[in-house]
């Protein structure tokens, strides 16, 4: 199994988003940054398959020089090689997006077995990337996924519903996108970060396109306006909580 | 005309995406797929119909279904699309307000492309209540070998569901183990409460995803959201922002989740929630 996961580096945001003085980016002055939540399932995912499985994984970003950062991450918990498709950190729409992935995928010397991405990233939250690299490449597709089961040259696929579960069948190669609960990642541990400076990352710069989506700004929606009401310190609030609980009707 | 694709007329988001759709022009062409769920190949008799009626924009819900069924329209017809909007105007271009970041931010954008694809955020307007009566298309499919749900499995119901409960207590980073969640499902007992928690919960192992409130987890809307120990993340609020009411348990008086919080109690929760269960039972037993 030759596998592909496709990542973003996105800030850590806590718990108030402040924007750029351009307000076309959050301020990320004060924060870390990782991978979005259902990609690091993916990574995770890609690293399982190719145990049971044998062959070898590689992660892809598209973002800035800093995102070399996430690509190691991917490494230190077994991915095996990564590509990173370097911007100047500015905005790329879905299809700019998906037209960079599918040209580094088609320049690959190996074809791909899986191609699996997060469902949606956490930041931009656009929903279709992977549709539109499966489109460009012929391959079917199959979104939301939180079970993956590679049963000889078809995958089983599981989505979770309010009501249940939808179960696919495709013949591989496939696309995948995957949601954040298809497993537990895997905490980096200190000789897989050590292995991960070393492991082989290939860098190039594609030319980025005109927006089709173009995005003008961001906006921090107004607050919630809330003032809170203090119920009062430690266990000596209880009585006030229970008749805040007891006007909602529930004691 | 507008092209408005609905997964059910009967469901409030359907509505909702029915709504908003009228809002933005009055001629509006309403369409479902019926059958098994196949997302490619229901996108292509959603093109069939767009070559056919020459609609300057294609609506759907902001759904895992709507999102996909969209994506797969725009990849065919390699036009722009953006998912979950609050607002639109139509015009040459075409402007949007769309979500990121599970509603902690708004994007305004512009639409170089024809016809305009979009899907409507949901809870972004109220849906008109005579959309549910609205007279609605089933367009035909063909079953062309691209992915197709192939078998159902029903859910084993067990206890009250997360996304429906009317009480959710959650514990977060501040209950500090497994087995520290045990006074808050002792509280989720008394008050017929569904169990959440916040994603470092969910990440360190102490609960199932399942159990999961927030972007990435499940979105709730309860009549009361006990948050416990939880700091308020903008990753969480976008699970929470539904609730009616919040309480927040926290150490930190300085924490955010208290900007969104109605009622606040600030101490420890290992000695808040063990109290706050004694209380409901003294009361009780009164």
């Amino acid at each position: 199994m030759n596998i592909l996961v496709c990542v973003k580096r996105v800030p850590l945001t806590g718990g108030k988003i402040v924007l750029t003085d351009d307000e076309r980016a959050i301020s990320t002055k004060h924060l870390g940054f990782t991978v979005s939540p259902h990609e690091e399932c993916g990574a995770e995912e890609a690293v399982r398959i190719v145990e049971h499985h044998g062959g070898s994984s590689t992660v892809l970003t598209l973002g800035p020089p800093e995102a070399e950062e996430q690509l190691r991450d991917m490494m230190a918990i077994g991915v095996d090689r990564a590509i990173h498709l370097v911007t100047d950190g500015g905005e790329w729409d879905p299809q700019a997006t998906a037209s960079a992935i599918v040209d580094a995928i088609r320049a690959e010397a190996d074809s791909y077995d899986l191609i699996l991405f997060g469902n949606e990233s956490a930041d931009a939250g656009n929903y279709q990337v992977a549709i539109r690299v499966a489109h460009a490449l012929g391959l079917p597709c199959v979104t939301g996924v939180k079970g993956i089961s590679v049963e000889g040259r078809s995958v089983r696929l599981e989505q979770e519903l309010p009501s249940g579960r939808d179960i696919y069948v495709v013949p591989l190669p496939a696309v995948v996108t995957v949601k954040e609960g298809l497993n537990l990642p895997r905490y980096p541990s200190v000789p897989g970060r050590l292995r991960a400076k070393r492991k082989p990352l290939e860098a190039s710069t594609p030319a980025r396109p005109e927006p089709r989506l173009e995005m003008l700004k961001l906006v921090v929606p107004p607050g919630s306006g809330k003032q809170v009401e203090v119920l009062g310190h430690g266990a000596e609030a209880a009585p006030a909580v229970v008749a805040v609980l007891g006007e909602l009707g529930l004691i | 005309m507008l092209l408005v694709f609905v997964e059910d007329v009967q469901d409030e988001l359907s509505q909702q995406a029915l709504t908003f759709a009228q809002r933005l022009n009055g001629e509006v062409r309403t369409v479902t797929i019926t059958g098994t769920y196949a997302p490619a190949a229901w996108a292509r008799s959603i093109v069939q119909a767009i070559a056919e009626s020459g609609p300057s924009a294609v609506l759907a819900p902001g759904t895992d279904r709507g999102n996909e069924v969209l994506a797969h329209v725009a990849a065919e017809l390699d036009q722009p699309l953006a998912a979950n909007c609050v607002a639109a105007a139509l015009g040459e271009p075409a402007t949007v307000t769309r979500v990121r970041w599970g509603g902690s931010l708004l994007e305004e954008a512009r639409m170089h492309g024809s016809p305009v694809l979009l899907t409507v955020a949901p809870h972004a307007i109220a849906a008109d209540p005579a959309a549910a009566g609205a007279e609605v298309e089933v367009l035909q499919t063909q079953p062309d070998g691209s992915p197709a749900v192939a078998e159902r499995i029903a859910a084993a119901s067990a206890g009250v569901s997360l996304a429906d409960a009317d009480v959710v207590v959650s514990g977060g980073r501040g209950v500090g183990s497994a087995e520290g969640f045990a006074v808050i499902e002792e509280l989720a007992e008394l008050l017929d409460a569904a169990v959440g928690c916040s994603r470092a919960v969910t990440s360190a192992g102490w609960r199932p995803h399942s159990d999961q409130v927030g972007q990435t987890g499940t979105k709730i809307s309860p009549e009361i959201y006990i948050a416990c120990g939880i700091s308020g993340a903008t990753q969480h609020m976008a699970g929470c922002k539904g609730a009616k009411k919040l309480l927040a348990i926290n150490p930190d008086g300085e924490a955010s989740i208290f900007q969104s919080a109605d009622y606040g109690v600030i101490g420890d929760l290992h000695e808040v929630v063990p109290a706050i269960s004694a209380e409901v039972r003294k009361v009780r037993g009164a």
